[in-house]
């Protein structure tokens, strides 16, 4: 196979293109987030989880400790089942608790962990008790409204 | 006059389902032959040389701007919902997942799709193809097969250099000239952006991008009819045919992708 000055040129492109892939995989996409972090898995249960999705952040104290895996719905207790990976260098104690916050006013949701005070820490497999719901709007505007309407009522009887 | 009309209908239908039959032969031949033609892979490289890194001017400088663009317009509509860190966001999913590889294929096709349609209608005008058979040279193997792979190969590496310098437009303009949060603009990017679901995507469109307009402008330029005209027209259409082809394929690929 004869050598030629297109080599060069030809080789320079495809690094060009090897530099790029790179480029998208490590700054603009996650690559770098989850792949080379070892992981627990933890369960938890949740009334409502609102817009949770799978690869969302759970956080503590605001900084990333992991990303949820999957969600499920139990049939059995109605409920819904979040796998979480949590990062292994972090541990958490046995009696955390979990809370589904927004980031932002219309920002993604995310899970926050509450750490308890146990000894024990968790471990991949266990489930989290405490879990806290996601706040529904909706809901919370028909809280109001019926808390307006028993004021109201209350104030004409007497 | 309705018998005419009939038998030009039948002839047309007889004559498009023949050209379709002809143009899938050619497909899988030139897939078969793609063993021998990697094999000689000097030949690939000149190709790759030839449409990947003269391509590159008008891939980067485009992107440049497709970002500028982006980044702009985006402002502009995430700002009213009080949201502009999401700029990040929006300019490096719209690059990986539709504008970089389909913009870069548009670009692609007429600058180097059409003169490979119009490389190999001038050898069929000229007779070289022929040439090549009368010396026992398959041009198949030795002038398709190698421009087909060129094709292949660079088309991906230019889309991905196209996002990626998208999105550095992008942050030009967000982070540099408008004073989007440069830390929010990395990280709201690397929170929305998968690896395989939306990179990996966008590498796999550009490759069937890649199969499409290459092998469009190969046919073209292969059954060009051997006149000055036929090669003007052959050139045209290949643009026309791959560009369309690649708008059409990219809603099929992006309902199967994602479609959830």
């Amino acid at each position: 196979m004869q050598r030629s000055k297109n080599d060069v040129w030809v080789g320079l492109f495809v690094l060009l293109g090897a530099v790029a892939v790179l480029f998208l995989a490590l700054k603009a996409a996650n690559l770098l987030t989850w792949s080379f972090s070892q992981d627990y898995e933890v369960t938890a249960k949740f009334d409502n989880i609102g817009g949770l999705k799978p690869g969302a952040a759970v956080k503590s104290a605001g900084v990333v400790v992991g990303r949820v895996k999957s969600i499920a719905f139990d049939g059995e207790s109605f409920q819904a089942k979040v796998t979480l990976a949590l990062q292994s260098e972090h541990a958490f104690p046995q009696d955390s608790s979990l809370k589904i916050l927004t980031s932002g006013l219309l920002g993604e949701q995310y899970l926050d962990v509450s750490p308890g005070a146990d000894e024990k820490n968790l471990v991949a497999g266990d489930k989290i008790g405490s879990t806290q719901s996601a706040v529904i709007l909706e809901n919370l505007i028909s809280q109001f409204l019926f808390n307006q309407a028993e004021k109201s009522s209350e104030g004409q009887k007497p | 006059m309705i018998t005419t009309m009939l038998g030009a209908l039948g002839a047309n239908t007889r004559q498009l389902l023949a050209d379709w039959g002809f143009a899938a032969r050619l497909f899988f031949k030139l897939l078969g032959m793609s063993g021998a033609a990697l094999k000689r892979f000097a030949l690939v490289r000149d190709q790759v040389h030839f449409l990947g890194n003269y391509s590159l001017a008008i891939i980067t400088v485009s992107g440049l701007f497709v970002g500028f663009v982006l980044g702009l317009q985006g402002y502009y509509t995430l700002q009213r919902y009080g949201s502009a860190e999401a700029l990040g966001l929006l300019v490096a999913l719209s690059l990986v997942r539709e504008l970089g590889p389909v913009v870069a294929a548009l670009l692609f096709a007429g600058r180097a799709g059409a003169s490979l349609t119009a490389e190999i209608g001038l050898m069929r005008a000229g007779e070289q193809l022929t040439a090549l058979e009368m010396m026992a040279v398959d041009p198949l193997q030795r002038i398709l097969a190698p421009r087909f792979w060129g094709g292949i190969i660079a088309l991906p590496l230019l889309a991905a250099v196209f996002s990626a310098v998208g999105i550095l437009g992008g942050y030009v303009v967000g982070v540099l000239l408008i004073g989007v949060d440069a830390g929010s603009f990395w990280s709201q990017m690397q929170g929305g952006v998968d690896v395989f679901k939306d990179v990996g995507n966008g590498i796999i469109k550009s490759v069937v991008f890649g199969v499409a307009v290459t092998f469009i402008a190969l046919l073209q330029g292969y059954v060009a009819k051997p006149t000055p005209e036929g090669v003007a027209s052959a050139t045209t259409r290949s643009v026309v045919v791959s560009s369309l082809s690649v708008l059409g394929l990219d809603f099929i690929l992006t309902a199967m992708m994602f479609s959830i």
